[in-house]
């Protein structure tokens, strides 16, 4: 493992974009960061910015009218990027499948590396979802150097 | 002096979710502002009507993850209007348990969210952490922290008894002991006042011929909350709305810590009375005819509307969420603010887009 690597998933940065679901899984992700879960203690922070960002959180189904938003931002990333879907909506489209307006899970747009399944999903498991994401941004960044 | 028009959001730090606004400026001077909605529409109406009526109250119930709990109670309330079913008294009692309890976690993240915009991060970590001791009392009582899925048609799913009131009423004590602490600093410091205070004013005269509804329209000076129309228990438990006079940002705030507390008093009163008997009763046949309900939620008014012909299946399922009424006071507060103040004022409504866009 190189040294960027290694300081790249010592410190991953978060970018959230929330699809188009309920909210419930943002305010998970938000309570993630707050002090009983605080993941800022692994480094790991949360961006506003997609190019200041190594992983992509992601909840919700995708639409027709936010898909170009979710492939701009996740086009925007630097390489090696990790993609974290969210939610069973984020997944699979969940209790929305038959919405209309709904295309479904966001892998039908941007590839995905790590599902996270529950609606909404509790702030241990997205913290379990991050930790394997890193999993997968390690061998990334070794194969990058 | 020349006009720039440019855009806020749809992705910006400062929204947790999808909304844009175009503002025009003058030099630092918002001078129009046009929103941009659209981003997180899902067509869950259209879907409601081809679902089997018993399970759109998990579908409405993903309206909005914040609120979850007052949508799932809506619709539901809808049903038994149109079904003419007679819900237990205790079920009432712990259906506005919960609403309460989901007005509090509602709150308390506004709190923590406007903090957050302000550059005040240390308050937004004290509230946040309150507000997870609210959580822990919905997980232990329903079963899960923000999508409780524990009001049904007929009654609610769980019961409070025994132990578990003791430890919830433990619980609650804990959250007032944190809360006591940060409510004087949101309502007195210096920061808070001197961004708020002024900023964003909505006429009281304007704020009610806008339709404004909730927190919004009652920091404007008019008394108006559906919870007076004494749905579930709130007839017996009997509350006087909250109402400031300010009409700035800073009275938007004041109602809603002051609701806070006044949430906290209906739990407590709501679970003291609990009244003895069945939880929920059966339900059979299907809806016919038409029925309306309104309910308050954390941010305003929320109306359902539903047309039943006697199948499994509603004709028509019509929901307006209370920040589709509150987007327009947006078009009235930012012209003349100054483009630093935008994400506070934006904020200051609670907007919640999954909530205005289904």
């Amino acid at each position: 493992m190189g040294l960027i690597t290694k300081s790249r998933i010592k410190s991953p940065w978060i970018v959230h974009y929330s699809c188009g679901g309920c909210n419930g899984c943002d305010i998970e992700i938000l309570a993630c960061l707050t002090p009983l879960y605080d993941v800022e203690r692994f480094g790991i922070l949360n961006m506003g910015n997609p190019k200041h960002a190594d992983i992509l959180t992601v909840t919700g189904p995708v639409n027709h009218r936010n898909y170009r938003v979710l492939k701009n931002l996740y086009e925007q990333m630097p390489d090696p990027k990790v993609v974290l879907a969210i939610g069973a909506c984020a997944c699979t489209g969940g209790v929305f499948h038959n919405c209309y307006n709904v295309l479904g899970g966001i892998d039908k747009v941007i590839p995905v590396d790590v599902y996270i399944p529950g609606c909404a999903p509790r702030p241990e498991t997205i913290i379990d979802g991050v930790i394997m994401a890193l999993k997968k941004l390690n061998e990334k960044g070794s194969k990058a150097e | 002096m020349p006009r720039i028009t440019f855009p806020f959001g749809p992705q910006h730090p400062v929204l947790p979710e999808a909304i844009q606004l175009q503002l025009t400026c003058e030099d630092e001077k918002v001078v129009e502002v046009t929103p941009v909605i659209g981003y997180m529409h899902r067509g869950i109406e259209k879907a409601a009507e081809g679902n089997p009526f018993v399970n759109n109250v998990f579908l409405c119930e993903r309206v909005c993850g914040i609120c979850s709990f007052m949508h799932a109670l809506t619709y539901c309330q809808l049903i038994e209007g149109l079904m003419n079913i007679n819900v237990p008294p205790r079920a009432k009692y712990l259906r506005v348990f919960w609403s309460e309890l989901s007005r509090i976690h509602s709150h308390m993240l506004w709190i923590g969210l406007l903090a957050d915009a302000l550059g005040f991060e240390s308050l937004f970590m004290q509230c946040w952490r309150a507000r997870e001791v609210i959580l822990d009392v919905l997980e232990m009582t329903t079963g899960q922290r923000v999508i409780q899925s524990s009001c049904v048609i007929g009654g609610v799913r769980r019961n409070i008894d025994g132990e578990l009131a003791k430890t919830v009423f433990n619980l609650l004590d804990e959250f007032k002991k944190q809360w006591d602490a940060i409510s004087p600093v949101v309502q007195k410091d210096y920061t808070i006042r001197a961004r708020t205070e002024g900023k964003g004013i909505l006429p009281k005269e304007q704020a009610w011929e806008l339709g404004i509804v909730g927190p919004t329209l009652r920091a404007s000076g008019w008394a108006h909350d559906c919870r007076l129309l004494g749905y579930a228990a709130y007839g017996e438990l009997g509350f006087q709305p909250v109402v400031e006079e300010g009409c700035d940002s800073y009275a938007r705030t004041l109602v809603r810590v002051r609701e806070v507390d006044q949430s906290l008093e209906l739990a407590y009163k709501a679970l003291n009375n609990l009244p003895e008997g069945e939880i929920a009763v059966k339900v059979k046949g299907f809806p016919e005819g038409e029925a309306a309900v309104c309910v308050e939620q954390p941010r305003g008014e929320l109306f359902e509307y539903a047309r039943g012909n006697g199948t499994p299946h509603l004709e028509r399922l019509k929901i307006r969420t209370p920040t589709f009424a509150n987007i327009p006071a947006l078009l009235v507060m930012l012209p003349g603010s100054e483009l630093a103040d935008v994400p506070v004022i934006t904020l200051s409504i609670d907007p919640c887009i999954a909530c205005t866009e289904r």
